[in-house]
């Protein structure tokens, strides 16, 4: 009987399975999904990785390194690690650590001062580093302004235009950078602030615009703040580089303060990628003035993308920020001159650099920290020089993001 | 230009023009709908007369009060009342593991694997499909570890933020590149699974799964509604453990499904949050999919480490799609690189903490075997608890069948319980769970499982 039972189930097995053979051909269900377009920085990366020249540099990837050229992890990440090593629960960070990165993170951007902290006039919440606080945005904004734009300067980092696009949120442009003279193209600028319509969402880079290293000063920031003020624009700051372009924090946060000295309310993603070296880790913080309402909305977007963010990197930033001693340790570290130059080659000559010399930039002329020795032993720095003036040789020089654009 | 400012900033000020518009940005945000699981902490974080109980305790008062445990989150009712104001710890899910006293539980092997980690680790991003090693260990959990699919690399695989993550950049995906489709999600599911695909925009349709009657599968519905759906639909499979019911089919069920599927040529997309956890060995918990691959099937899985793993707040998972037929193998890049794109204008990269927990432990034979014990730990707790509160249930005479608590598997039991039943659990008893009657079994503990067989029976000997 037992075995009349498994005799059966064989057969029908069998058949069924020959049934699933000749059947129609498994469908192919993605056949017609094409090769997306390569990031314009990732895919530096990608290249470089692949040459085996034993000279060749990577000028793509906005990662500080070292003079040695090798990534930094920052003492007093490695002294908040030892702290946080062990740590009880790894299920999500407790309301008390959650509230307290905020608000310690809040508190760097607006001083700590700042009556609106104290009167709890902010809604924050963790974001999955500084691409997550822009996406959060940009999805925020869809769902309570639907018909609202977002304007860009030309140029920006390449994500920003991803990241809106996907939220749906379409992008409009305004005049940034000026190519002939490789600083600020503020009468431009103000143009299209101006044209834009009333109560227009705008992006900015507070500091260390990326990619150019190009900042207004304060005196243009002010300018900027009246006319927002004028037009009612929203301005939405992306702010990567907090304490890395001057290496103080307070100065580098100076246009987020001149826009709350006016009244405006705004809005701000921080990330502590490159400010705390937690590349990797995805932490950082997005403020939106105003309202219990707004954090549960933010939170509600986020539920439905990846339900909480990370908890490493949150334990690690809360316990730098909350510990003075740490906080102290972490300031000093951040002497580091901004990472961006825009050196305004060409993309044949950035082909060129890559074939000939093996030095890896995005095409449109971005070097990060030109401070690499190149081929021979020169520094990469003789060679921009090299290639697009004259070839006779230049003493090395240290160059950080702002002052070189300053000075070519 | 000092003057000037102070000047503008007078005008506006005087003329209120600014001041009305300021404080217009948001005015009409509403808070956000409760989150049906999340909202149960809150609820019990509220709870005066929790409180209340804590403080009485301070002088050592009344055991079986502090034994009043948030069932949905197994939480043992803390000793101190300052503890528990200040450092409580506030879970995000209601679905997370505890130990026998209630407490969370963190691997003996993913300690170990920190501790190797440690000091090591140079932060720097990883590639936007995560870490490399992660993926393929993962992929052999799922497929096998001998599958011919990732020798050929027929696999299209990301890291992801966890299970979440992993469905939502399936449902991007399957946004952008089946525009037309639909989501077939069972009734019920996780509550969260609606939020991802409706924010991703995919309409969803739902399909039959829970029989209320027989606290099992509808399992004629389920066949029904897959043949009814339009050819070549998608569909939304828990792999295991389904969620929240607690209720599988059978492999001679999923025999059938598959089947069926073939028939209609529909496309399946497993959830798979609870290999392992659910009989404690994770190829038998791989079965179902195991059944989809030898039938030829093309699948997508979304697999999480959040609970056979502990590793809930690390946000470690892994989103795979199988794209090719033998023929078109390079294609498993493009599906790799467009997942990528996706994540891209959402995080960038995927966090390496706990990516890199997962790779060493699973690259390292000892630490491997380590944690598949300590899995069947979790899941055998499990199954030991489902039969000590069905035989309490049994022994206080309660009229009614309970043989579906060992009859589900999982972290998960649907008790049957109704919502004016769980709300008198709640007021009577402060036990604290979903409304839809879903009990976290992980939150159950030798010292509290008759107190919860009392209450259960209490509120629903009248039924």
């Amino acid at each position: 009987m037992q075995r009349g039972r498994m005799m059966i189930k064989w057969a029908h097995d069998t058949v069924r399975r020959r049934f699933m053979s000749t059947s129609a051909a498994a469908i192919d269900w993605w056949n017609h999904v094409d090769h997306a377009p390569k990031d314009p920085i990732m895919s530096v990366t990608e290249a470089f990785l692949s040459d085996t020249s034993p000279n060749k540099i990577n000028l793509g990837v906005g990662a500080y390194r070292d003079d040695d050229g090798r990534p930094v992890v920052l003492q007093c990440v490695r002294d908040g690690e030892v702290k946080i090593a062990g740590t009880e629960f790894l299920e999500s960070v407790s309301a008390s650590v959650s509230s307290k990165l905020v608000e310690e993170s809040v508190k760097l951007i607006y001083g700590k001062d700042a009556d609106f902290i104290k009167e709890g006039r902010f809604a924050g919440v963790q974001a999955l580093s500084g691409t997550g606080a822009c996406r959060l945005f940009a999805e925020f904004q869809r769902r309570f302004y639907p018909q609202s734009k977002i304007y860009l300067p030309i140029p920006t980092w390449s994500n920003h235009h991803n990241i809106w696009r996907d939220a749906q949120v379409p992008g409009r442009t305004f005049h940034y950078y000026h190519p002939d003279s490789k600083g600020l193209h503020f009468a431009a600028l103000m143009d299209d602030i101006k044209n834009a319509p009333d109560r227009s969402f705008f992006l900015l880079h507070p500091c260390a615009h990326n990619p150019t290293g190009v900042d207004p000063t304060e005196e243009q920031w002010r300018e900027i703040s009246n006319l927002f003020k004028v037009k009612n624009h929203f301005p939405f700051f992306d702010m990567a580089y907090q304490g890395f372009a001057s290496g103080d924090l307070d100065k580098d946060a100076k246009a987020i303060r001149i826009f709350l000295e006016d009244g405006h309310l705004i809005g701000c993603a921080q990330s502590f990628a490159k400010n705390m070296g937690l590349y990797g880790h995805r932490c950082s913080c997005v403020d939106a003035k105003q309202a219990v309402a707004i954090k549960s909305q933010l939170q509600h977007i986020t539920r439905a993308m990846y339900s909480s963010p990370p908890v490493h990197g949150i334990l690690l930033v809360s316990t730098i920020l909350s510990d003075p001693h740490l906080k102290e340790l972490w300031k000093k570290e951040l002497k580091v001159v901004g990472m961006f130059c825009f050196s305004g080659l060409s993309p044949d000559q950035v082909n060129r650099l890559v074939k000939e010399f093996h030095i890896y930039m995005t095409y449109d002329g971005r070097i990060r920290d030109v401070n690499r020795a190149g081929q021979g032993g020169l520094p990469v720095a003789v060679y921009v020089y090299e290639f697009i003036s004259h070839p006779c040789l230049i003493s090395r020089l240290r160059l950080g993001g702002i002052g070189m654009v300053n000075s070519c | 230009m000092a003057f000037r400012t102070g000047i503008s900033r007078r005008m506006m000020i005087r003329s209120g023009f600014g001041l009305r518009s300021m404080s217009s940005w948001w005015g009409s945000v509403e808070p956000a709908a409760k989150d049906p699981i999340l909202g149960v902490t809150e609820a019990f974080l509220a709870d005066p007369v929790l409180i209340k109980s804590m403080l009485e305790l301070r002088d050592g008062g009344f055991r079986l009060r502090q034994v009043v445990v948030l069932i949905s989150f197994g939480l043992k009712a803390m000793n101190k009342w300052t503890r528990l104001a200040n450092n409580f710890p506030f879970p995000h899910f209601s679905g997370a593991y505890r130990d026998d006293n209630g407490k969370p539980v963190v691997l003996e092997c993913v300690r170990e694997a920190e501790r190797r980690i440690a000091g090591k680790l140079n932060m720097e991003y990883l590639p936007m499909g995560g870490s490399v090693n992660m993926v393929e260990e993962t992929l052999k959990l799922a497929y096998g570890e001998n599958s011919e699919f990732i020798k050929d690399k027929r696999i299209a695989a990301v890291q992801a933020l966890s299970g979440t993550g992993a469905c939502r950049l399936f449902a991007d995906f399957q946004k952008r590149f089946r525009p037309d489709s639909q989501i077939y999600i069972p009734v019920p599911t996780w509550a969260n699974h609606h939020n991802i695909w409706r924010d991703a925009q995919v309409p969803q349709r739902t399909f039959h799964y829970y029989h209320p009657e027989t606290k099992g599968l509808d399992f004629a519905s389920l066949m029904d509604d897959v043949k009814n759906a339009p050819n070549g639909s998608f569909f939304l499979l828990h792999a295991c453990a389904h969620n929240p019911t607690g209720v599988d089919p059978s492999e001679e069920q999923w025999k059938e499904i598959s089947y069926q599927f073939k028939v209609k040529g529909h496309f399946a997309f497993f959830d798979m949050a609870y290999q392992g956890f659910a009989s404690g060995d994770p190829e038998r918990d791989a079965k179902s999919i195991k059944i989809f691959l030898e039938d030829g099937h093309l699948i997508g899985i979304a697999q999480s480490y959040a609970k056979n793993m502990g590793l809930y707040g690390q946000r470690v998972g892994c989103l795979s799609i199988q794209v090719c037929s033998v023929k078109m193998k390079s294609k498993q890049w493009l599906s790799r690189v467009s997942c990528s794109r996706l994540a891209r204008p959402m995080y960038s990269n995927p966090p390496v903490q706990g990516a890199l927990i997962v790779s060493t432990i699973l690259g390292d034979p000892e630490l491997k075997k380590l944690w598949l014990k300590e899995v069947k730990v979790m899941a055998d707790r499990i199954i030991g608890m489902r039969t000590a509160l069905r035989e309490n249930l049994e022994k206080l005479g309660s009229p009614l069948s309970w043989e579906h608590i060992t009859n589900q598997i999982g972290m998960f039991c649907y008790s049957g319980l109704t919502p004016e039943q769980v709300d008198r659990m709640t007021n009577e008893f402060h036990i604290y769970m979903t409304r839809n009657g879903r009990i976290s079994m992980a939150g159950i503990t030798t010292g509290n499982v008759s107190y919860l067989a009392n209450a259960i029976h209490e509120v629903s000997k009248s039924a």
